[in-house]
């Protein structure tokens, strides 16, 4: 390969990496006339850990469930490239959300199935590889997030930590472009927690992939995010966006830096 | 029981140091479940003499205290601010000043109390017919989704796991068989019981064998089999799919582009049909068992007359009119806890509920259809 057409590769990636890959345009999400959030307007680019962040309650799965197609907003959209999602046909749609990995936040492992069948599912559904290539995957993806060995436990025979790092090798299992993380490191102990965010940071580099991250763990959000939006319940709207270094370090709203400091921003004062 | 003398009272006594000001003594064990002065005795203290601008604490001769003093001295605070009167809280155990600071760091939101809005008559009747409607097309949109995955599974596209569907099969199929053999027995017998009470007046004892034959061949093992299928099965498929709404299972069929109908939907409504007739045929069987058991025991019928008298009434139409029932009221009852099951909601009573409406709807659906084909049956004359 030539040297300029290394250069174009380059190029495109750098500009791949700028270009927006999901955009939200003034959005409001409600349960019927119940307000949740309103006019939510951000945009997450190719290759950002994306942060969505605010306090218990104020509506961050909510957003996710509405990022992902699980449930359509009152008003506003929520643009994959050039394509508005909700507008779209359903053909289209379920192309978009090929793209998607997601773990939930209990998991959500299929509780009938075992865990390599949990994996194995989407392989067997959306490829065409065989019985002994499926295994070599399943057996891949559970270790690359330290489950090695577990293929024929069920999800009720793990604990919760062992539940949400099955949850990542399944959402990870097709090679998404986007990664929607619910709450992935809540409810572990430290170094498991610390275990999850390396493992995200490592997937992001390696797959090069775009990852949502909802999380209000201070550790996670400063260690993994690079992109953020700060959700308010008083507010029911977004009061913060930017890489949560830069808001914490320029933000002089005390509910930003009370949030963004567990509540010690009057001390820092 | 805990003898408490004169010291270990609640009370409080007032004192005027200072020209506006009021001091609070405050003595004794203050814990809930004890008397507790009230505020009121504040509250008239204040209204008599010279103006208060302030109040102050004094704690010393306090021998204890919990939530009871907290909220007795909050309540004090409430009054006094609503009044303008300072409030100096130097006086009150260390602990108890942190906890007051504690509980007044985050205001009282007002926005969270919900308005208790009197809905008139004629708007209750209007929401319930727009829920009733709406209910019906949530409905109409399942069996939409069933007859479209129907028709995929018919074209061999519909996604979902032939183990699952034999697992299904399995559980609502053999490991029904002993209730059902009881019941049927149960039922054979019963009929044939009532029925031997009024034919032996006649001396048709042997009637007993048409009877029992018709009656559980044409309807009855279908409509038993099919209510024992809607209390097992039918609430069991309810809850498990409503567990799996609340563990975002469902979710994550869905964002993986898997039909929740076709993967978990299919399976059950296509066990419970195929089930359903072979469960009915055993049950058969078995009633007219539990009838000869009443007609050669008690009827002095032997086995052979009583086989012969069956085989004579019972007609191939009859098996056919109760096979057909029961395929019905498989699917009906598949249909019912499914749908119930799919569209729970996120919390453990809304399993309860969905599987209490599952069971309800089956067995009433049920009973509509059964006497549906039994007019229809009589309208074509089978």
């Amino acid at each position: 390969m030539s040297y300029t057409e290394n250069l174009e590769i380059e190029m495109q990636e750098k500009m791949e990496k700028t270009q927006p890959h999901i955009m939200v345009k003034d959005l409001t999400i409600a349960y019927g006339d119940f307000l949740i959030q309103r006019n939510l307007t951000f945009t997450i680019k190719k290759g950002d850990t994306f942060i969505i962040m605010g306090g218990s309650g104020c509506g961050k799965t909510t957003l996710l469930r509405h990022l992902v197609g699980l449930q359509r907003p009152a008003k506003g959209q929520v643009l994959y490239g050039e394509v508005s999602f909700w507008d779209a046909e359903p053909e289209e749609r379920e192309r978009i959300m090929m793209n998607f990995g997601i773990l939930y936040q209990s998991g959500a492992l299929w509780s009938s199935l075992t865990l390599g069948e949990n994996v194995a599912l989407p392989l067997n559904l959306y490829t065409d590889l065989s019985a002994d290539q499926v295994r070599e995957v399943i057996s891949l993806k559970l270790s690359l997030v330290g489950l090695a060995g577990f293929e024929e436990y069920y999800p009720s025979e793990l604990s919760g930590g062992m539940k949400k790092r099955a949850g990542l090798a399944r959402a990870m299992v097709l090679d998404p472009g986007i990664l929607f993380l619910d709450e992935p490191s809540s409810g572990l102990d430290p170094i498991s927690a610390y275990l999850i965010d390396e493992l995200i940071l490592e997937l992001r580099e390696s797959l090069g992939a775009t990852v949502v991250i909802v999380t209000h763990e201070l550790a996670s959000i400063f260690a993994v995010g690079n992109n953020s939006v700060l959700l308010d319940s008083e507010a029911k709207t977004m009061i913060a966006s930017g890489d949560p270094r830069t808001l914490l370090a320029n933000e002089k709203d005390p509910r930003i830096i009370n949030f963004l400091t567990r509540g010690r921003g009057a001390q820092r004062e | 029981m805990l003898k408490r003398t004169e010291d270990s009272l609640a009370q409080i006594s007032f004192s005027r140091p200072h020209n506006g000001s009021l001091l609070i003594t405050i003595a004794g064990e203050w814990r809930l479940g004890h008397e507790i002065p009230s505020v009121d005795e504040i509250r008239k203290e204040v209204g008599t003499g010279l103006q208060v601008k302030q109040v102050s604490f004094d704690a010393q001769e306090l021998k204890g205290w919990d939530t009871g003093l907290l909220t007795f001295l909050i309540n004090v605070i409430d009054f006094c601010s609503g009044r303008n009167i300072a409030v100096d809280k130097a006086g009150l155990p260390q602990g108890v000043q942190r906890l007051l600071v504690l509980a007044s760091t985050v205001p009282e939101r007002k926005d969270t109390k919900l308005a208790a809005v009197r809905v008139p008559f004629l708007d209750r009747v209007g929401n319930l017919a727009v829920a009733f409607w709406r209910g019906n097309l949530e409905m109409l949109e399942f069996m939409g989704e069933v007859l479209a995955a129907s028709a995929r599974m018919l074209a061999g596209k519909a996604r979902f796991r032939l183990a699952d569907l034999f697992i299904i099969m399995q559980e609502c199929g053999v490991q029904a068989l002993p209730i059902v053999s009881l019941i049927s027995i149960l039922v054979g017998l019963i009929l044939a019981f009532i029925g031997a009470i009024q034919l032996k007046i006649f001396g048709a004892q042997i009637y007993v064998a048409s009877l029992v034959g018709i009656g559980m061949v044409r309807a009855l093992a279908a409509v038993m089999t099919g209510i024992i299928m809607a209390g097992r099965t039918g609430a069991s498929f309810a809850a498990q799919l409503g567990t799996m709404q609340v563990n975002e299972e469902i979710d994550a069929l869905k964002t993986f582009g898997i039909s929740p109908v076709e993967f978990l939907v299919l399976p059950r409504i296509l066990s419970l049909f195929v089930m359903m007739p072979l469960l009915t045929l055993y049950a058969d069987l078995m009633g007219i068992l539990g009838g000869m058991l009443i007609g050669v025991s008690m009827l002095n019928l032997n086995f052979m007359e009583y086989y012969n008298k069956t085989r004579e009434a019972v007609s191939l139409n009859d098996l056919w009119v109760g096979i057909f029932s029961a395929g019905v009221f498989g699917i009906l009852v598949a249909l019912a806890a499914c749908l119930r099951g799919i569209r729970c909601g996120r919390t453990a009573s809304s399993v309860g509920e969905a599987t209490t409406s599952a069971v309800v709807s089956a067995i009433v659906s049920i009973i509509v259809a059964m006497a549906i084909i039994t007019v229809l049956c009589h309208i074509l004359k089978i």
